[in-house]
């Protein structure tokens, strides 16, 4: 009898379930991702990222035997403190509007006498294989972390790269007849669990900039903005975005402008 | 050579709070490469935390402990200013010790 | 009583096995090594008896004196967090398992006197899964489980 009524205890319970199931999922998933992002963020693999660059800044490294501690990186030589804020932008020394990666293969070379192609060999780490770049770029961001993006677009030459990104972003090509803004560019798009931001909308580029660098615990790696883009344009089926490419320097300038005002929070943490 | 531990020690009331990031693969020895050929397994094994040479804590790690390992423990009976040691070994023999100061 | 006599059997049989391994030199004991890693309770698949045997124990007891905190959705498996706190005193070690991974153990931490029985790790997950953190106290095993659903994210950005 006892086994009848739990039975159909059950029953009603679980209909019951299945009419509020539909209203509360969504939001008790998101919930729940929530929860999961929050115990991932007090202890962000990404600082054996930020420690390995710092130490890279300092040593002595190249042809020249020189370190990176005189690099220019937009606020005069040697500063580190806030200067992922104020990139990309335009440097007079080599006429070229730069983000923090091409700054810094800029610097491997002017510094420490790498050739270009040696500076750009391993833009991006992978399993078992770590590279100086996303170690330099962890190191760098997080010397920026708490303070707000502000880049600029008041020289010609960054007007220029801000509008030629502008138009990157909307561009739509490849097989699948792609643009960044099919999946960026309006409100309330996602991929299965993602809720995807719009990076024409500033809260959301604010959101999405300001915490890249990033940990991808999929991947174990820290991973750079111009991996980001990289991997953006893989996904649409473009042709490779080529690293520290002006195009991909004039797309993050677009984004990073969008964000202006938002507070760096990176190396983060994503799933 | 493995990269140094992120170690961070800290008094909370009498007890002391460990957090500590590992920077290893820990490759399951499940995964397959770019050309099928399956990835040996290498992970850290043995995990050890001393203060003022008493074990604190101990522990045994199979590769299902996520790549860069993240460990937080408490214990009782040390005082701001002396060290925490911790140990890791893992399947290759290869072997890291780093040390942090207890913070006030 | 059956199940007690029967469990009994098996361990003498299988410390029989272990006797003869470290007579041919294939075990050490593991008081010979510095840092002992339990092969075999490493190999375990899927079953929480088997784990506890592979441990040294008999039987493990559900305990409401084990908690487990953890996101009931995982975004990614790659990385799970977990933390398990015991209130059972005299609580020697604290283990997670994952049912469903190739090989359940994935980790198991000794808790000397005067060390909180309280862990805060992340671990791998295969798919979704029922999860055990496993306490030995006092000489003896207790368990509390929970589900875990692993979900794959898209871009993440």
């Amino acid at each position: 009898m006892t086994h009848t009524w739990i039975t159909a205890a059950a029953l009603a319970a679980g209909f019951f379930a299945a009419g509020l199931a539909t209203a509360q999922d969504k939001d008790s998933t998101s919930k729940q991702i929530e929860r999961y992002r929050e115990a991932l963020a007090e202890g962000n693999p990404a600082e054996l990222w930020e420690a390995r660059g710092e130490a890279l800044w300092k040593e002595k490294r190249g042809p020249k035997g020189a370190s990176l501690e005189r690099c220019d990186l937009g606020l005069g030589p040697g500063i580190v403190k806030g200067a992922y804020t104020v990139l990309p932008k335009y440097f007079a020394d080599t006429g070229k509007v730069e983000d923090l990666e091409s700054r810094l293969v800029t610097c491997m070379v002017s510094l420490q006498g790498f050739t270009p192609g040696e500076a750009k060999k391993d833009p991006f780490g992978g399993p078992g294989k770590k590279v100086p770049m996303d170690a330099l770029v962890a190191y760098i961001a997080s010397e920026s972390r708490g303070m707000a993006m502000h880049v600029s677009i008041a020289d010609p030459k960054e007007r220029e790269a801000y509008e030629l990104g502008r138009q990157i972003f909307f561009y739509r090509g490849g097989p699948h007849d792609f643009a960044c803004a099919s999946c960026h560019g309006a409100e309330g798009k996602r991929i299965r669990l993602q809720d995807l931001p719009n990076l024409t909308n500033p809260a959301d580029a604010r959101k999405a900039y300001t915490t890249w660098p990033a940990y991808r615990v999929s991947q174990g790696e820290v991973r750079s903005m111009q991996w980001r883009l990289n991997d953006c344009f893989r996904q649409q089926r473009f042709p490779e975005l080529e690293f520290t490419s002006p195009a991909s320097i004039a797309l993050s300038l677009y984004l990073a402008r969008t964000a202006e005002g938002g507070v760096m929070d990176a190396p983060a943490i994503k799933r | 050579m493995a990269d140094p531990m992120k170690i961070r020690a800290t008094m909370v009331g009498d007890k002391v709070e460990v957090k500590v990031l590992m920077a290893h693969e820990m490759e399951t020895g499940q995964r397959k490469d770019s050309k099928g050929a399956i990835v040996p397994a290498w992970f850290i094994q043995n995990v050890t935390a001393t203060v003022n040479g008493k074990t604190v804590l101990s522990a045994e790690w199979g590769p299902a402990v996520a790549k860069n390992p993240f460990l937080s423990f408490r214990f009782s009976g040390a005082k701001a200013g002396d060290k925490v040691v911790i140990t890791w070994t893992d399947n290759h023999g290869d072997k890291r010790s780093d040390e942090a100061t207890i913070a006030a | 009583m059956k199940m007690g006599r029967r469990r009994a059997l098996q361990d003498g049989s299988a410390m029989a096995v272990m006797g003869l391994a470290m007579a041919a030199g294939l075990l050490r004991p593991s008081t010979a090594r510095a840092e002992a890693w339990n092969k075999a309770a490493f190999e375990v698949k899927g079953n929480l008896n088997e784990e506890v045997r592979a441990l040294g124990g008999s039987a493990a007891t559900e305990s409401k004196d084990i908690s487990m905190s953890s996101p009931d959705i995982a975004e990614n498996g790659a990385v799970v967090p977990f933390t398990v706190t015991s209130n059972l005193p005299k609580t020697e070690s604290i283990a997670l398992l994952v049912e469903k991974n190739p090989n359940m153990l994935a980790a198991n931490f000794s808790i000397p006197d005067g060390t909180e029985p309280w862990i805060n790790t992340r671990i791998k997950m295969g798919q979704t899964s029922n999860v055990i953190a496993l306490v030995k106290a006092d000489g003896r095993y207790y368990y509390t489980s929970k589900e875990v659903k692993v979900t794959l994210g898209g871009c993440g950005g």
